[in-house]
């Protein structure tokens, strides 16, 4: 078992539970969109160090080094990010809209006007 | 430093505040990405996170308003749901291999090895990244460029005018910018 | 922001620069880290810059958002016109040793550099016409 290995990965649990926890719990939309930003950089995270081999260096075709590190995770996160970002602008033009129409951004002074009406 | 930047997030209450926190954030992990030799996806990351997402959330909030209404402090359900996640996710990452071995078995798969071997004289380009991004794996990258057209379409066809009461005053806006 | 002039001069001053940098790591991206949508977000950046220090209606004779939005377009057109031609020359969809006769290896780099091309026009026109429309919409309070 190697304890230290593991580690690295618990770590980034961890971070996805707090993103997971900022999505979910806190009221305000803008922070939840937050949240989400910082679940989709830790699932990264996580992702790249699934690639990374010890005393290799990048994947740069190099003729000083003979190892490499694994390229197919980098060129996945890559896309990843660029789909993040676009999800985020998306869900802000939302959140501009909503506040037009509702005058507020907490949910749940958004769901007490929807049930009110 | 990653995880006390996330639990600020949490509990900070002035957004701005969180924004630039966030950009913190971004900034370290790809900081973390580079340390893993992970070049092009740092870059992105830097380029991305710490800059347009930033850019785009203080706008945001500089329309919308930037405090946050006080509300009761921990939501038991939430936490709950989390910390089951959590260790459910901790107990399945048992399984992996260990981190930074060159034996692990995704090292070893075919494609990875005809990518590092054949890339160089295949396509004639040092950087592997971009010959498997824009070469061999071409036909994701299209994909990508059109969701990310997709979501032009969509902030243009939500906030193209000036604020007004309605759609219809968005409307005669759009031809009158 | 006009009227303070160190903010004005020194975004004179790096604008080009920015726009210079964001162009050598789109066409240095096959030998280091790079390519075509940090150039774009690099590219889109310094425009971005710019809007903030002078203003949107400055900005906006500058790059109409007209301009933007069609090199949004024109990106794509790019990308999938290249997998056209690949198709019209005999090969797959997408497939570059096509592209030229002779050599395999000179059709990849041709059809690695206007795809990475067509990348940068979309992710620059993308990130320009998102933030116009922020900056664009009146203030809430």
């Amino acid at each position: 078992m190697n304890a230290v290995g593991f580690l690295n990965y618990w770590f980034v649990v961890v971070l996805m539970m707090i993103g997971f926890y900022i999505l979910i719990a806190q009221g305000n939309l803008v922070k939840k969109i937050i949240g989400l930003n910082i679940f989709q950089t830790s699932v990264f995270i996580l992702y790249i160090s699934m690639g990374k081999i010890e005393g290799a260096t990048a994947p740069i075709l190099n003729s000083n080094w003979s190892v490499y590190s694994n390229p197919l995770p980098h060129v996945l996160i890559l896309t990843a990010i660029v789909v993040g970002v676009a999800t985020s602008a998306l869900g802000l033009s939302l959140v501009v809209r909503i506040h037009e129409a509702y005058g507020s951004v907490e949910e749940d002074q958004i769901n007490e006007m929807d049930r009110s009406v | 430093m990653l995880a006390v930047a996330a639990l600020l997030v949490v509990r900070l209450k002035n957004l701005f505040t969180v924004a630039m926190v966030t950009g913190i954030y971004s900034l370290l992990s790809a900081a973390f990405f580079t340390l893993l030799d992970a070049v092009d996806v740092a870059f992105t990351e830097a380029a991305v996170g710490a800059g347009v997402s930033t850019v785009l959330m203080l706008g945001t909030l500089s329309l919308v308003g930037h405090q946050q209404k006080e509300h009761k402090t921990v939501q038991l359900v939430p936490l709950v749901i989390v910390t089951i996640t959590g260790l459910l996710l901790m107990y399945g990452i048992l399984d992996i291999p260990p981190f930074g071995e060159s034996d692990n078995p995704i090292h070893h798969h075919e494609t990875t090895v005809h990518y590092l071997e054949e890339s160089g004289h295949e396509t004639g380009m040092p950087n592997v990244v971009t010959s498997v991004l824009a070469s061999y794996r071409g036909y994701d990258t299209m994909g990508e460029t059109t969701v990310i057209f997709t979501a032009m379409v969509g902030v243009l066809l939500l906030m193209s005018g000036r604020k007004g009461k309605g759609s219809d005053c968005g409307e005669g806006d759009r031809n009158g910018r | 922001m006009e009227d303070n002039v160190i903010l004005r001069v020194a975004t004179k001053i790096l604008t080009p620069y920015i726009l210079l940098f964001a162009l050598y790591v789109q066409f240095h991206g096959d030998y280091g880290p790079g390519g075509g949508f940090q150039a774009g977000v690099i590219f889109a950046s310094g425009f971005v810059l710019y809007t903030l220090i002078y203003g949107l209606e400055t900005a906006r004779l500058v790059l109409p958002l007209r301009v933007a939005s069609l090199c949004g377009a024109l990106g794509v057109l790019i990308y999938a016109g290249v997998g056209i031609a690949t198709m019209i020359l005999g090969g797959e969809f997408l497939d570059y040793d096509y592209l030229n006769s002779h050599d395999a290896e000179h059709g990849q780099h041709l059809g690695i550099l206007l795809v990475e091309l067509g990348v940068l026009t979309t992710v620059f026109g993308v990130m320009v016409v998102i933030f116009y429309s922020f900056a664009g919409r009146r203030e809430a309070k």
